[in-house]
């Protein structure tokens, strides 16, 4: 297979790479650039632990093609904090105890912040409801839920 | 395999139309990267439609809306004219998976997937859209009910692309609706679906309508008889009833884990009824 040439823009980075045209950004992120940030938990779009934006659209990496990434713009979750400076979400994430293993964490801190760029002053239910594409095994959602308004309403003030 | 990127519609016909393995079509890929990891398909050639001029447009046309190949589904529910003169079409569009899915899925996806379950297919059926494929010989206009001919097979021939999905321009007193069954309350399959699609008259009688079930059938059915009971009502309870008959025979199910053929026959009757409701109170009837 004849490999691809892409060039693109992650997290503010301009950023080439040369990738199988059948191998997903996720694999590109993690197994090409070492940014291991996005995790695969299903690699079939159900989980969201690869969550990522593209172009100001919050995708699952798995389900993404690395050539496709020509020309946009993806963040992942390696572009949050600002050096040692924590996205509010993620000092929330950590006040609330919002995490227990933190495989799908980094899928919900993305969406999350796409939730919260769309909507900064979401419901309960339209949390809910926004984070349905990420699945956590272990916290049963309500500390999440928790941090992310509690974000919301830091955001707000600031 | 290869991967390309044409820049018109022309060349990725072309491409697809001299491919000699397998080809695919790539808009937003939550259905074929899925299939393609699951080694249920091994494409030689994926042609990524999304960078053809027009077709991640919504365009307001003279005729209505004209809804480009690879407009992801969250694009239709963000397009206030659309939602406003389709909320039915919109509704079925975005109950297609999560919010990641959402921006990347697309209804000609959905549309040329072919699954019987297709959320937004029942809608676009209702609302009599057409599509415009672009092939080796030209462009041709069809119905989108031609399109799926059973699980995984569509009318398609080799080297065509459906290039955009129309809907008409909405008369006054016009409203559709969706709704599907699921043991859940987000992010599932529907066991059964259905779209309802009507035009009333000025003293709210109902003058068109259409008719569609999913996942009741290989195909998303066209319920021709279910429209034809609607008309000249203004949904009496009797109307009602006759509705809920007509679909729950229509239904050709299957037996499966989701749900049996006599629970199948059943809620298609009862969602029947109900979407027609909604869809008569959006078109301002009583």
């Amino acid at each position: 297979m004849a490999g691809v040439a892409v060039s693109t823009t992650i997290n503010g980075d301009a950023v080439e790479y040369l990738c199988q045209p059948d191998e997903t950004l996720l694999e590109v992120l993690r197994d090409r650039l070492g940014l291991t940030g996005a995790k695969e938990g299903c690699g079939t779009g159900d989980c969201g632990a690869c969550s990522v934006i593209v172009d100001g659209r919050l995708v699952c990496s798995c389900l993404v093609l690395g050539a496709e990434a020509e020309g946009r713009k993806v963040e992942t979750i390696e572009g949050m904090a600002h050096g040692d400076q924590l996205h509010p979400l993620q000092q929330k994430f950590l006040e609330h105890a919002a995490l227990q293993c933190g495989i799908c964490t980094p899928g919900f801190l993305i969406a999350a912040k796409d939730l919260l760029a769309k909507n900064p002053s979401p419901t309960e239910e339209e949390i809910r409801f926004g984070l349905a594409g990420n699945l956590c095994r272990c916290t049963g959602y309500d500390k999440i839920v928790r941090a992310v308004q509690d974000a919301a309403n830091v955001m707000k003030g600031a | 395999m290869r991967y390309i990127r044409p820049l018109s519609i022309e060349d990725a016909v072309g491409e697809l139309a001299k491919a000699v393995g397998p080809a695919a079509i790539l808009a937003g890929g939550s259905d074929l990267l899925v299939r393609m990891k699951g080694g249920f398909i091994e494409p030689e050639l994926i042609v990524d439609i999304k960078r053809i001029g027009g077709l991640a447009d919504i365009t307001e046309t003279a005729d209505g809306f004209r809804i480009g190949a690879a407009v992801p589904c969250a694009v239709l529910g963000e397009n206030k004219a659309l939602r406003k003169a389709w909320p039915g079409v919109v509704e079925a569009a975005n109950l297609i998976g999560s919010k990641q899915v959402q921006g990347r899925c697309t209804i000609t996806g959905n549309l040329c997937n072919a699954s019987p379950a297709a959320d937004s297919v029942p809608a676009l059926v209702a609302a009599g859209a057409k599509a415009v494929v672009a092939g080796p010989s030209g462009k041709r206009t069809i119905a989108v009910e031609t399109v799926p001919t059973g699980p995984g097979r569509t009318s398609l021939a080799k080297g065509e692309i459906i290039e955009a999905i129309l809907l008409d321009k909405r008369p006054e007193h016009a409203g559709d609706a969706y709704l599907r069954f699921i043991p859940r309350t987000e992010m599932d399959i529907a066991v059964v679906s259905a779209g309802v699609n009507l035009t009333l008259d000025d003293h709210g009688a109902i003058k068109t309508a259409r008719v569609a079930l999913g996942a009741a059938a290989p195909t998303v059915l066209l319920v021709e008889e279910a429209g034809q009971v609607l008309v000249g009502s203004k949904l009496d309870e009797g109307t009602l009833e006759r509705l809920a008959k007509i679909c729950a025979g229509a239904c050709r199910p299957i037996d499966d884990k989701r749900g049996t053929i006599e629970f199948r026959r059943k809620v298609a009757g009862v969602l029947a009824r109900r979407v027609a409701a909604i869809a008569y109170k959006r078109a301002g009837g009583k």
